[in-house]
C-alpha cells in the first residue's frame, strides 16, 4: 500500500492545475428503436442527446451540470468520465484519448484500466447502486480486489474502516458489516461515496447524489461532499436539476455552473456570475423556476416561456434550440445558431449561446416571433 | 402510529400546504381525509366535510361504502405523485375521462367539453391529448392532465400528494401557477402535500408542518416563514439551500427522524431540539396560539426565535 501512495504522491506534484479531461466538440447521438418493418423503409430517428460540447475539466474543479431532464446532462456526465462513448469529437484524459486507450488505437501512453479507475460515479440511487446480497463490507472490498491485488487483507479493511469513519459513520466496524436495506438512505450515499473514493479517482460525477435526500440531509450531505472534494484533490462534476443545490456546491468550492438545454451548454460560468447575473434567457427562466422561501418575494406569475413543453429532442428547433420557447426571440434566431464562444470550455469565464450578447447582431434588427414583446436595442447600439 | 392525534382544517376557497419530510406522515394525512387508509391501517377519530357553507357536516368515517364512492372524486378527488402509475397504459386519456363520467353518472358529452376546457386551462391541447396514451405524455402532461382528469367531476375539494415531485423545478413552478388560477376559477379548496416548503410557501394561504407523525406548527403562510415559533420549523428554513441567502446561514439539522415503531414519549422532535428540557421528553406539547391565527406545539416557543436564529432579511437584500 505504501508504494501506491507514494506513486499516487508523486503524481499530484506535477499536475497541479493540469487539464484533467478535456472534451472538445463532443457529440453523443442515439437512435431511437423502431419495428422491423420501419427499419425497412425509414432511417433510424436520432436523438441528439449531447450537441457539439467542448469543456475542460482541470484539477481540483467543482463543476455543476443544471438542466431540464432530457437536457443531456447525464448524458454528457456519463461522456466526461468515459462511460459513454461519443458520436464524435474526442475526450482526452490527460492528453490521452480515452477511447483509442480502450479500442488500443494508436500509441496508448495511459491504459484504459487506468483511466476508468481515475474517472468514478456516484449514481442517483444510493439503494439500486449497491447490491443488497452484500454487505457493506463486502461491496467495499471488490474494487480494491480487483485494482490492487497485492494489497493484504488487513490493509484493505483498515483503509475501508478508516474512510468509513472519515464521511462519519461510526463505528465503522459496525456498518461495514451490516446490509445496505440496514442504512438510511442517506448511509447508503455515503457507502457509495466510499466506494468512488477508494479508487484515489482524478474526476467523480455525482448524479443527482443529493437531490433523493432529505431536505434536512441536503446541506449535511453537501458539505461532507465538499469536505471530501478539497481532502482528495478530486474534481467533482455535479448533475442536478435544482440551482440551489448547483449554487450551494459551486459558491462553496469556487467551481463552476453550466446551464444545459437540448444537448448544449447554453451559458457556463462562477456561479455568482451565471445564478446572480444570467445573460442566457433560459438560465433567467431557470431562475425564475427556483421558489424563493420568503413567500412575499415570489408571487406566482406567469411562466416566463412561450410553452411549458420542452420540444420534441429527436428534432430540435432550427436555429437556437431555444427559439420556441424564448420570451426574446426574433427571427434571427430561427435560422442562426448562437456559438458559446472559444474560451467557454476554460475555467473561470462567464460566456452566454445567445445572439443577446451580441450588440451588433442582426438579432436587434430582426423582428421579434409571435408572442415575443417587442424591445429596443440595448444603449450602445445604433441603426447608423 | 404513523399519524399522531393531528387536528387540521382545510378551510373553504384556501390552499393549505402541508410539509413534512419523507416518512413524516404526510401522505397518511391525505389518505385518511378521504378514509382510504390501507388495511391493516386503522382511521380513528373525526373528519367533517362540509357540502356548502353552514349546512351540516358528514362524517366520513361513519359514510357507508357507496356514499364514500360518491363523495370521493365528485366532492373531493385526489391527485398523486407520479402521473404515469396512475393511468392505465392501455387506455387513452380521452377513456380515463368517459369511463370516469360514466362511472360516476355524470354526462358524458357536457362532461367531455368541460374536460377540454380544463385541459386546454392547463395549457394543453386538449384533441392530442385525449388521443394519446399516457406513455405519449411527457411527465409534465401527463401530471397536467392527470390535474384534469381529477376536476372532471367538479370536485370542491383537490388533495394533492406531492403532485409535482417527480417533475423538473420549471414545470413544478408552471403548474404551482397555473393551480393558482384554476383554484380560482373552479372554486377549490386545495390541500397540497410536499417536502419542498419554499415550493409551497409562495402558493399556499396557509402552512402546516409535520414533524414525524405530529403537526409542530400551523399559521398563515408568510407568518410561518418570517416569524414561527417552532425550532423545527426555523431549522427546516435554514436547512433548504437557496439561490440568495449567504451560504453560512444554511445549516443541516442534526439527528434523524425517530422511527415511526418507536416515537419519543412527548415532544417527537425534543431528542433533535436545541431548547428541549425535561418536559418535553416527558410530555407531548398542548398548542400554544403564538399569533393571529398561528399555533405551535412546543412548550418553548418564546425562546425559539433566539435558540435558532434564521435571517430572513438577509435573503431580500
Amino acid at each position: 500500500m505504501s508504494d501506491q501512495r507514494n506513486s499516487t504522491e508523486s503524481q499530484t506534484a506535477d499536475r497541479d492545475n493540469e487539464t484533467v479531461v478535456s472534451l472538445e466538440d463532443v457529440s453523443v447521438n442515439f437512435e431511437k428503436e423502431q419495428g422491423f418493418v420501419d427499419s425497412l423503409f425509414n432511417d433510424a430517428q436520432r436523438v441528439r442527446a449531447v450537441d457539439g460540447v467542448s469543456i475542460d475539466i482541470p484539477e481540483n474543479e467543482v463543476l455543476a451540470l443544471v438542466g431540464e431532464s432530457g437536457c443531456g446532462k447525464t448524458t454528457l456526465g456519463k461522456t466526461i468520465i468515459g462511460v459513454q462513448r461519443p458520436t464524435s469529437g474526442t475526450v482526452t484524459y490527460r492528453g490521452q484519448d480515452v477511447w483509442n486507450a480502450k479500442d488500443g488505437n494508436g500509441d496508448v501512453r495511459i491504459p484504459y484500466g487506468d483511466i476508468r479507475k481515475a474517472l468514478q460515479i456516484i449514481h442517483q440511487d444510493p439503494g439500486a447502486a449497491l447490491n443488497p446480497n452484500r454487505k457493506v463490507l463486502t461491496s467495499l472490498e471488490a474494487p480494491l480486489k480487483r485494482w490492487n491485488s497485492e494489497m493484504s487483507p488487513e490493509d484493505r479493511r483498515a483503509r475501508i474502516f478508516a474512510l468509513l469513519d472519515r464521511v462519519g459513520m461510526q463505528p465503522p466496524q459496525e456498518y461495514a458489516h451490516r446490509y445496505p436495506h440496514q442504512l438510511s438512505g442517506g448511509e447508503q450515499q455515503r457507502v457509495a461515496l466510499v466506494r468512488a473514493l477508494l479508487m484515489n479517482p482524478d474526476v467523480i460525477l455525482a448524479d443527482e447524489a443529493v437531490s433523493a435526500l432529505d431536505v434536512s440531509l441536503r446541506v449535511e450531505t453537501m458539505d461532507l461532499l465538499l469536505e471530501l472534494q478539497a481532502q482528495f484533490n478530486t474534481s467533482f462534476v455535479f448533475i442536478s436539476h435544482t440551482l440551489s443545490n448547483a449554487r450551494y456546491l459551486t459558491e462553496k468550492a469556487g467551481g463552476r455552473v453550466a446551464i444545459m438545454y437540448l444537448g448544449e451548454i447554453v451559458e457556463i460560468g462562477p456561479p455568482k456570475k451565471v445564478l446572480r447575473d444570467p445573460k442566457h434567457p433560459y438560465s433567467k427562466v431557470l431562475r425564475w423556476a427556483t421558489a424563493d422561501l420568503d413567500p412575499s418575494h415570489q408571487e406566482l406569475t406567469d411562466p416566463p416561456v412561450r410553452s411549458i413543453d420542452i420540444p420534441d429532442p429527436v428534432n430540435p428547433p432550427s436555429g437556437c434550440h431555444f427559439h420556441t420557447r424564448c420570451p426574446e426571440a426574433r427571427e434571427a434566431c430561427t435560422t442562426e445558431a448562437p456559438e458559446l464562444g472559444d474560451e467557454a470550455g476554460q475555467p473561470g469565464t462567464h460566456c452566454a449561446g445567445c445572439h443577446r450578447t451580441d450588440p451588433d447582431h442582426e438579432y436587434w434588427d430582426s423582428d421579434p416571433l409571435d408572442g415575443v414583446e417587442a424591445e429596443f436595442a440595448p444603449r450602445g447600439e445604433s441603426d447608423d | 402510529m404513523v399519524l399522531d392525534d393531528v387536528s387540521i382544517d382545510l378551510r373553504r376557497g384556501e390552499i393549505l400546504g402541508v410539509v413534512g419530510e419523507s416518512g413524516s406522515g404526510k401522505s397518511m394525512l391525505a389518505n385518511a381525509m378521504m378514509d382510504a387508509v390501507e388495511e391493516p391501517g386503522v382511521t380513528t377519530g373525526e373528519i367533517r366535510y362540509y357540502p356548502e357553507r353552514g349546512s351540516e357536516p358528514v362524517n366520513i368515517l361513519d359514510l357507508s361504502d357507496e356514499e364514500l364512492r360518491s363523495l370521493r372524486w365528485e366532492e373531493i378527488s385526489m391527485v398523486f405523485q407520479g402521473a404515469l402509475s396512475s393511468f392505465n397504459p392501455t387506455m387513452t386519456i380521452r377513456g380515463h375521462f368517459e369511463e370516469t363520467l360514466d362511472a360516476h353518472d355524470y354526462d358524458v358529452e357536457e362532461g367531455m367539453d368541460r374536460a377540454r376546457e380544463l385541459l386546454a386551462d392547463l395549457y394543453l391541447d386538449p384533441d392530442r391529448v385525449l388521443d394519446s396514451y399516457s406513455h405519449e405524455l411527457s411527465g409534465g402532461m401527463s401530471q397536467r392532465a392527470l390535474i384534469a382528469l381529477s376536476l372532471v367531476l367538479e370536485p370542491q375539494v383537490l388533495l394533492m400528494d406531492e403532485p409535482t415531485a417527480a417533475l423538473d423545478l420549471l414545470m413544478q413552478r408552471s403548474i404551482l401557477s397555473l393551480l393558482d388560477d384554476i383554484k380560482e376559477k373552479y372554486d377549490l379548496s386545495i390541500l397540497f402535500i410536499t417536502h419542498d416548503l419554499p415550493l409551497v410557501s409562495g402558493l399556499a394561504d396557509r402552512l402546516a408542518i409535520l414533524y414525524a407523525f405530529e403537526l409542530a406548527e400551523v399559521g398563515p403562510s408568510e407568518q410561518v416563514v418570517r416569524n414561527s415559533q417552532h425550532p423545527y420549523t426555523r431549522a427546516l428554513l435554514r436547512a433548504v439551500p437557496s439561490l440568495d441567502a449567504p451560504l453560512e446561514t444554511m445549516r443541516p439539522i442534526p439527528g434523524s427522524a425517530p422511527n415511526p415503531a418507536n416515537t419519543p414519549d412527548g415532544c417527537h422532535y425534543a431528542p433533535r431540539c436545541p431548547l428541549a428540557t425535561d418536559e418535553c421528553y416527558e410530555e407531548a406539547p398542548p398548542w400554544f396560539d403564538t399569533a393571529d391565527d398561528q399555533r405551535t406545539a412546543c412548550f418553548n416557543h418564546d425562546d425559539a426565535g433566539d435558540a435558532v436564529p434564521l435571517e430572513l432579511e438577509v435573503v431580500e437584500s
